[in-house]
């Protein structure tokens, strides 16, 4: 019986020293040819596919939403055609793990460029600037902005954009529930049992853009924060000056109007002027 | 390793651990109670009540604790807007305590119905030829042995629940494994040792309980 438990001792530890392993000491990737610019025989996208109007996907159907626009504009100006894009799902909690281990070669996840993860990936781009904002129901005259919340109650997503940010800094009052998704924090707003939910401007007018819940909801249109959208590509990739490259010309062409107003249409969303013509929005150096 | 202890300051690991801890006393002591009563019912000599309690095993045994607490949540909050506290923090932190008291009470029961198993008939023959009817005999001679018996499987289940606090994440409670989502989300250069800081709080409450488990189940055993 000792005998047993000292070898399920040792099985377990030496269990925890594959873990350890496999993370962060493996970085560096692309260093094969795969990831070299164009003409390759495929090229694999992390998106999400739980983010209405920025990247959805239903089943094995095409993927939706201006994430996944971008995505295939890039991909296009990098010499893929759209048919040889591999779409892999990459949820907020497993991109840098994505990237490191090689599973995709760039990452447009509605992807905050942060320090913290440029520790562990680069970034190109962005080829978004959003920010904080409210979703609210359609007709609501109360709530202009964070600091109008005492008193209502708030829905937003464990573990991600901080609704206990709007707590310490904005409105002392205000009841915070977190849930699993944005889609159950949406039920919760239509019936009535939260008064906002926060995130991001443009995955809530995303929300709000499909049709089960067409006209019933709003944006606010008062961001707080600034989150700019980059390309999350592997420490070292030579990919990140044609990526710029590309969503400059997006820019340029008109392409990326177009892709924001299918993905945000009939919820009179308007990204922000001034962060998406500002200094927020501009490029990412490619020489770190 | 920059930035790990600085983690600490920053967010309130040890609170979060906090409400684990909490939240198994109160569903444990919630489902001890159900788990006892729902035992009763089924050694009962009363065919209805067998029937009930069987059911109630069978459903909720076999329903992930993840639906239980997301339907608590979801539908008997969202929808029926079910409220127990106007706090937020409270009213939630209700849910999951029930959400997890009416899961773990099929797994008490079980555990105090397999005990009931070691006791012997004659003790029960011995309990009714003095008189006793079902619920005193129940109380004074069958359930008093068959707890002693259940020990390690009770202590089984405890450690479970204990684990399984980190469900109450899906109802809006700020418990360690949610925290450890956030910090991941803010520190992903943290990854690895945010994971392990966290696992290894939960080896610290749980091993001792293990411990203690068969410790006790040695001292209480009834010598036959």
């Amino acid at each position: 019986m000792r005998k047993k438990l000292v070898s399920a001792a040792a099985l377990a530890a030496s269990a925890v020293l594959v873990m350890t392993a496999c993370s962060p000491s493996q970085s560096g990737g692309g260093e094969g040819g795969e990831s070299d610019a164009g003409g390759g025989d495929s090229v694999r996208i992390g998106i999400k596919y739980d983010q209405p109007g920025l990247g959805f996907r239903e089943g094995d159907g095409d993927p939706t939403g201006f994430d996944v626009e971008v995505a295939k504009y890039v991909a296009g100006e990098l010499g893929y055609t759209d048919d040889q894009i591999e779409w892999v799902q990459t949820p907020s909690a497993n991109r840098e793990n994505a990237l490191e281990g090689g599973e995709v070669d760039m990452i447009l996840a509605s992807y905050s460029i942060t320090p913290e993860r440029d520790e562990r990936v680069d970034f190109a781009g962005p080829y978004f600037v959003a920010g904080q904002d409210l979703l609210v129901r359609a007709g609501e005259t109360d709530i202009t902005g964070p600091e109008t919340l005492d008193g209502k109650n708030l829905c937003s997503v464990t573990g991600s954009t901080s609704a206990q940010a709007i707590k310490d800094d904005y409105s002392e009052g205000v009841e915070l529930v977190e849930q699993g998704g944005y889609a159950e924090c949406v039920t919760y707003l239509e019936s009535g049992q939260v008064d906002a939910v926060t995130t991001d401007d443009i995955i809530l007018a995303g929300l709000a853009a499909t049709p089960e819940n067409s006209e019933k909801f709003e944006v606010v249109g008062n961001p707080f924060t600034v989150e700019r959208y980059g390309v999350g590509i592997p420490t070292g990739s030579d990919m990140c000056e044609p990526i710029n490259e590309a969503i400059t010309k997006m820019k340029d062409e008109g392409a990326w109007q177009e892709a924001l107003d299918t993905a945000t249409e009939g919820t009179g969303y308007i990204p922000d002027e001034e962060l998406n013509n500002g200094p927020e929005a501009e490029l990412e150096s490619c020489d770190d | 390793m920059n930035g790990f202890f600085e983690l600490f300051a920053e967010y309130d690991v040890l609170g979060a651990f906090w409400m684990n801890i909490k939240l198994t006393a109160l569903a444990a002591i919630g489902s001890f109670i159900l788990g006892t009563i729902l035992a009763l019912f089924r050694i009962s000599p009363v065919t209805s009540f067998r029937t009930i309690g069987t059911a109630y095993i069978n459903i909720v045994r076999n329903t992930p604790l993840t639906i239980i607490m997301v339907l608590g949540v979801l539908a008997v909050w969202g929808q029926l807007k079910v409220e127990f506290f106007g706090d937020f923090d409270l009213n939630f932190f209700a849910y999951a305590v029930i959400a997890l008291s009416l899961y773990h009470a099929s797994f008490v029961c079980e555990a105090i119905r397999s005990g009931v198993n070691t006791v012997p008939l004659g003790q029960v023959e011995a309990a009714r030829a003095i008189g006793l009817t079902f619920l005193p005999a129940a109380r004074i001679v069958v359930l008093p042995q068959a707890l002693r018996g259940a020990i390690t499987p009770l202590g089984n289940t405890l450690i479970a629940l204990t684990k399984n606090t980190t469900v109450a994440a899906a109802a809006s409670v700020a418990e360690a494994s949610g925290l450890m989502s956030t910090m991941i989300e803010f520190n992903p250069d943290l990854m690895i040792y945010i994971f392990l800081t966290i696992a290894i709080g939960f080896c610290i409450l749980v091993i001792p309980m293990g411990i203690v488990t068969t410790w006790l189940s040695d001292k209480l055993a009834v010598a036959r």
